[in-house]
């Protein structure tokens, strides 16, 4: 049979090819424009080739963000994993208090994320936030304003409180739908405690933890709201994360060029280390 | 392997009883022999499934105990016990391979490899499983999940018993047939004892030697498949096994003689020390048929079933169904009934009159 050529389909296929370009090509491709290109102002744009990508991927600022982001995503997912499990395991599966457990843990999930940032603030300052002066009161020297250890205690227990109870609610969800002939079996079996998470829980957990770690790795890469409302970067520079710097670039220093060029790189450094973790956790399901 | 008893049990899911239906087990006397093979059968929600969760010791009972041999198991975990159990919908441990699953349960027990080694071949064997070994558990089908699940029972050299809980729930209807035979093979070879609940009388006959019919949480007759098919110790028995199940007529007894509508009709038992709210004659479908002089009736229906016909009849106001074999006439109008007399019998209050009720423990 002959297939006639009718190019008037197109036209169908125009509504999503606009709606799609408006909301992520042009965006993107702005961004991808600006960071080929110098300027010196007066709307006046000269081709610069990579030479913003070279200078970014060179410049121990970046080097430097890109460090502390990676050492504070990696201790929250190390924080964050094994907490959420942990609670979703001593949760109980059915009876009256199922719902009041599930409440209590989505009640961090539902706070905006500048409020969250504004709680902590508060609550950590050492002379009237309950956690500082507590702290204090017990014989620590904390200020988390000034010392960057202090700032960074704070920044990784924040986003524990805000986001562990994600994971929590993901790996409870995971457990709920273990049939009870599973543990009846076990029981049966003579397995322990440890060889029936290690053998029935967390296998049937597997999916949705993946989910868990994934969403917990972009996030986390992403902070930005909750980091500068609580430290603004400092003190210093000591808790200036990848996103927060980027704001600086782009809006403080008005540098568009680098700024596009970190974006991009940014954008491509997380689309790879998600890809790596879903392959690696993926690795073993299709046998 | 032991002996199994169990005495008075009650079990309720509620906290403080008072009702008789707040019991899921009224009350439970059984003794099951070391090596039998047994079927409890009963409709849904008669309480199979809690009187296996007691065995095994998923379930603490709410009053009684439970005795392997003479030893009180009551208060025992299911591990202390050395029970098996294959659950309706297989379990396996996805993330181990077919020879981890059936290693499982004697690492658990700190068996030493050589010995452990030795048992999962020998099942393994037993289960047709030797030539997937290496596979992923994961990967099997249903039947094969379910010989697992099996096997991980049969692994132990220490189980008494091993349960089955309607394991055929989930299994393709070609292989229901195979892994029933299979069952009844294994059993002559290990000699293990078996408890095989079922909603199924076919299953349940098949499998077992003896079958504990049970319903709303009690015990209506042990017996074997014979047994309960030709001397129903209750109508419910009557009613449940057999396709179609017995005829019950409520009936009338004066001064020992039983009628049904204003006709007298010859039973078995002795009538005369019947007594109770209501009285029933019955009699399976397969002991009625057409006679010169009997009961008065008039067909309603004929269906065919292959090799015979069931008759519905309407006889004293009642419907009566009778088995007709394949060639035998069936009288056009004012057809006339006869009912077997050694097969016909009187009930009060659902029990059997002058029976010895659930006729014991299952020896």
């Amino acid at each position: 049979m002959n297939k006639t050529v009718n190019q008037k389909a197109w036209l169908f296929v125009l509504p999503v090819f606009i709606l799609v370009a408006f909301n992520a090509i042009i965006p993107l491709m702005t961004v991808v424009n600006y960071s080929v290109q110098e300027t010196f102002g007066d709307n006046t744009f000269f081709w610069s080739g990579v030479l913003w990508f070279t200078e970014v991927l060179q410049s121990e600022r970046f080097h430097d963000s890109l460090v502390r982001q990676m050492i504070f995503t990696f201790s929250i997912l190390a924080i964050e994993v094994p907490l959420g499990v942990a609670i979703a395991l001593t949760m109980p599966r059915k009876g009256p208090w199922v719902p009041v457990c599930l409440v209590l843990m989505a009640l961090p999930l539902l706070i905006p994320w500048n409020v969250v940032g504004a709680m902590w603030n508060i609550f950590a300052l050492p002379d009237i936030g309950l956690l500082g002066y507590g702290l204090n009161a017990l014989g620590f020297d904390y200020n988390f304003t000034r010392q960057i250890g202090d700032a960074w205690f704070t920044l990784i227990l924040m986003d524990v409180w805000h986001w562990t109870s994600l994971v929590v609610l993901l790996a409870y969800a995971g457990l709920v739908s273990i049939p009870d002939a599973y543990y009846q079996a076990a029981k049966i079996d003579g397995a322990g405690a440890f060889a029936i998470f290690r053998y029935i829980q967390l296998p049937k957990m597997k999916r949705v933890l993946t989910i868990a770690v994934l969403l917990r790795f972009m996030d986390s890469f992403m902070v930005y709201t909750e980091a500068v409302v609580l430290t603004g970067g400092g003190p210093g520079n000591s808790t200036t994360l990848l996103s927060i710097d980027l704001v600086k670039i782009a809006l403080g220093q008005f540098d568009l060029g680098p700024a596009a060029a970190m974006s991009i790189i940014y954008f491509l450094i997380i689309l790879a280390l998600s890809w790596v973790f879903y392959t690696l956790m993926m690795r073993n399901e299709e046998s | 392997m032991a002996r199994i008893t169990l005495d008075k049990l009650r079990h309720s899911y509620m906290e403080t009883p008072a009702a008789d239906a707040d019991w899921a087990l009224k009350q439970v006397d059984i003794t099951w022999d070391d090596g039998g093979a047994y079927a409890l059968l009963g409709p849904s929600g008669c309480g199979k499934t809690t009187l296996l969760n007691i065995i095994s010791g998923l379930l603490r009972p709410s009053q009684g105990r439970i005795l392997f041999d003479d030893r009180d198991v009551t208060a025992f975990a299911p591990d202390q016990r050395h029970i098996a159990q294959v659950f309706q919908f297989p379990v396996v441990y996805d993330t181990m391979t077919v020879y981890e699953n059936l290693a499982f349960p004697l690492r658990n027990r700190g068996v030493d490899k050589a010995t452990t080694d030795k048992r999962v071949r020998e099942v393994a064997d037993f289960i047709d499983m030797t030539h997937r070994l290496d596979e992923r558990a994961k990967g099997l089908t249903a039947d094969g999940k379910q010989k697992i699940s099996l096997g991980r029972g049969l692994v132990r050299t220490d189980v008494n018993v091993i349960m089955f809980d309607e394991p055929l729930t989930v299994i393709d209807p070609h292989l229901k047939w195979e892994l029933r035979s299979k069952l009844k093979e294994l059993h002559q070879r290990v000699r293990l004892t078996m408890i095989y609940v079922t909603h199924d009388q076919t299953e349940a006959l098949t499998f077992a030697d003896k079958v504990v019919v049970m319903n709303e949480g009690e015990v209506v007759q042990i017996g074997t498949p014979v047994d309960l098919f030709e001397r129903p110790q209750h109508t419910f028995v009557g009613h449940f096994i057999g396709s179609p199940g017995m005829n019950v007529l409520p009936c009338t007894v004066d001064n020992g003689t039983v009628y049904l509508g204003g006709d007298a009709v010859a039973v078995a038992n002795d009538a005369a020390g019947a007594a109770g709210g209501s009285l029933e004659i019955g009699i399976r479908p397969e002991f009625v048929r057409f006679a010169e002089s009997g009961l008065p009736a008039h067909v309603v229906k004929v269906s065919d079933a292959g090799r015979h016909r069931i008759v519905e009849t309407r006889c004293a106001d009642q419907t009566v169904r009778m088995l007709i074999a394949e060639g035998v006439e069936i009288p056009a109008d004012g057809v006339q009934l006869a009912f077997d007399r050694a097969n016909t019998r009187l009930y009060a209050d659902g029990w059997m009159v002058g029976g010895n009720s659930v006729a014991g423990g299952a020896q």
